[in-house]
């Protein structure tokens, strides 16, 4: 099988910083990944370079096959990776029929009508759980439910790679299970990169993890690899005495 | 904004239309001929708000669309001899001509260095009006001869300089342009314009080509911004200069700042206030402008999304 998403030797500089510091990264199709690491660690900045919120200093992505490296950030969303943001940012003044249907309509181009945008609106909406908020300001929105919206606003793209950048930072338990719930849905027809904090999520749902250190990535495997790796330990709590 | 009540809002379009019209029939021969012109002003207005309110452009150099449209209808029919309808058409496109390459240049920029580089853009649109005065007129201008200023359909001929006539025209052209930024707004374009406005980052990571929607809008505001300028060539006979300084770049934001930016009706309303508070306190003082500065104070204070903006907010939140 190819693989949806490779990075060659990428990287990106701030200054005399390396964030992201020459990584190889192979992602398969209809993995739920996990993308781990202390603070600092260049996860957000990995994934914006996957989405191309940024430009990379030197490598190279490539996206089913083709190179997206130097492709805008637009024409990577069109190829189909979504990317919802780590700090909500939805259209707190449009309503949260409207934040959705910005996306929707995108991914009905070709002879798209009322009808059929406002289909695909409600179906992320249901998805997500937010129907009944429909013509609500997303801005009036709870916390938790705007973070739902941007996950609905990046369904509505039909995407095949979703990144997700630490969805459940701020959510409550029980809005947690059903996030969780809501990513194993996701991921029958998606890919999804998830960049998180939360532990027993990432245990819960990843396939595989990736850790990152120091812009590098320092290990990968299943969970339970993970959980047992000695060098992942020393990253996070530090050296033993 | 929303995807209700697309029957009210044509109807209070229409209704609008519709008292325009038959207030040709009653207001006395003064008014008359002010609405016509105010009429024609507001689809500046209403080019204006495309971008400003819509897209959150604000551009300070907006005169030199509303000049193109003037100086290309006027010298089309009086140095080339054009018909009027090839002239207003060829006004029409000189404007969206310079607003494609404007807004290929001064989108670059953003914010402040936007306002800057598009007055700059307009203030060499100026200067050039006034270096070719052989052939503009210079600051004197230049009169469109009345027989040049005759509409003719086949048999029948309409004279633009008869006040009926010139009065229908201008409602027709508003009525044309209203619609037109309904329909804009409305639109899943409208919604794109409108997120843009919000979070332009936000919209990219959605899958859009910022860039290319705002120089569209760019080149839709200045087609319509020389609409009117070519309309007023030909309906009020006088292109000159003084249409294409900087004072006619801030005069459509004050106008649609005080009608209520982002509202189709907004840039109408604000150009009718701003014009009778002139016309009114003029009648009693001098020192009109300190009475309409004042007024535009309180307005920003009180209302600070303009007269139809304050009513959407408080009353009326169908109002696109």
């Amino acid at each position: 099988m190819m693989p949806l998403l490779i990075t060659k030797g990428l990287s990106r500089n701030f200054g005399g910083l390396r964030a992201v510091d020459n990584v190889d990264f192979t992602l398969m199709p209809g993995e739920i990944r996990a993308v781990i690491g202390p603070n600092g660690a260049g996860k957000t900045t990995f994934v914006s370079l996957v989405s191309g919120r940024i430009q990379p200093s030197s490598g190279m992505i490539v996206f089913d096959g083709a190179d997206i490296t130097s492709q805008p950030a637009y024409v990577r969303v069109r190829l189909g990776i979504a990317y919802t943001f780590q700090l909500t940012s939805v259209y707190a003044n449009l309503s949260v029929y409207a934040n959705v249907a910005l996306p929707a309509q995108l991914t009905l181009r070709h002879g798209p009508s009322k009808s059929a945008i406002q289909a695909a609106v409600m179906a992320a909406l249901e998805r997500t759980g937010l129907a009944d908020q429909a013509a609500m300001p997303a801005g009036q929105l709870s916390y938790g439910h705007q973070r739902l919206l941007e996950v609905a606003m990046g369904l509505a793209l039909k995407p095949r790679l979703l990144i997700l950048d630490e969805p459940t930072q701020g959510l409550a338990d029980g809005e947690i299970d059903n996030f969780i719930t809501l990513v194993r849905e996701i991921a029958k027809n998606a890919t999804v990169l998830l960049i998180e904090h939360n532990m027993p999520v990432v245990m819960h749902l990843a396939d595989r993890i990736t850790v990152f250190n120091a812009g590098k990535i320092l290990a990968e495997g299943a969970p339970e690899a993970i959980r047992e790796n000695a060098a992942v330990q020393e990253a996070y709590l530090g050296t033993a005495p | 904004m929303s995807e209700a009540s697309p029957a009210r809002a044509y109807a209070s379009h229409l209704g609008v239309m519709a008292l325009l019209f038959v207030l040709s029939f009653l207001l006395p021969e003064y008014y008359h001929g002010l609405l016509a012109r105010i009429m024609v002003l507001a689809v500046f207005a209403m080019g204006y708000n495309i971008l400003f309110g819509y897209v959150g452009l604000l551009s300070l150099g907006h005169a030199m669309f509303f000049g193109a449209g003037l100086y290309g209808a006027g010298l089309a029919v009086i140095q080339l001899g054009w018909s009027v309808p090839s002239a207003f058409l060829g006004g029409i496109g000189c404007g969206a001509v310079l607003a494609l390459a404007i807004g290929l240049l001064a989108l670059r920029t953003t914010g402040v260095a936007f306002m800057i580089v598009t007055m700059m853009f307009a203030q060499v649109f100026y200067l050039v009006i006034l270096y070719f005065a052989t052939w503009t007129g210079g600051d004197q201008g230049m009169v469109v001869p009345q027989p040049a200023r005759v509409l003719t359909f086949g048999a029948t001929a309409l004279d633009l300089t008869n006040p009926t006539v010139r009065y229908m025209t201008a409602l027709a052209l508003f009525s044309l342009v209203l619609l037109i930024t309904l329909a804009i707004v409305r639109s899943r374009y409208g919604r794109v314009l409108v997120a843009i406005r919000e979070n332009e980052e936000r919209t990219k990571m959605l899958g859009y080509d910022t860039f290319s929607n705002k120089l569209a809008a760019v080149v839709v505001s200045g087609a319509i911004c020389a609409a009117s300028g070519a309309a007023y060539a030909l309906l009020f006979g006088y292109v000159g200069s003084s249409f294409a300084s900087v004072q006619y770049s801030i005069l459509p934001l004050l106008w649609v700042l005080l009608g209520g930016a982002a509202t189709t009706l907004g840039p109408l309303i604000g150009t009718l206030f701003m014009y009778y508070v002139i016309d009114i306190t003029s009648g009693y003082t001098s020192a009109y402008l300190l009475i309409v500065g004042i007024a535009l104070i309180l307005l920003v204070l009180f209302f600070p999304k303009g007269i139809l903006g304050s009513i959407r907010q408080r009353w009326l939140g169908w109002l696109p």
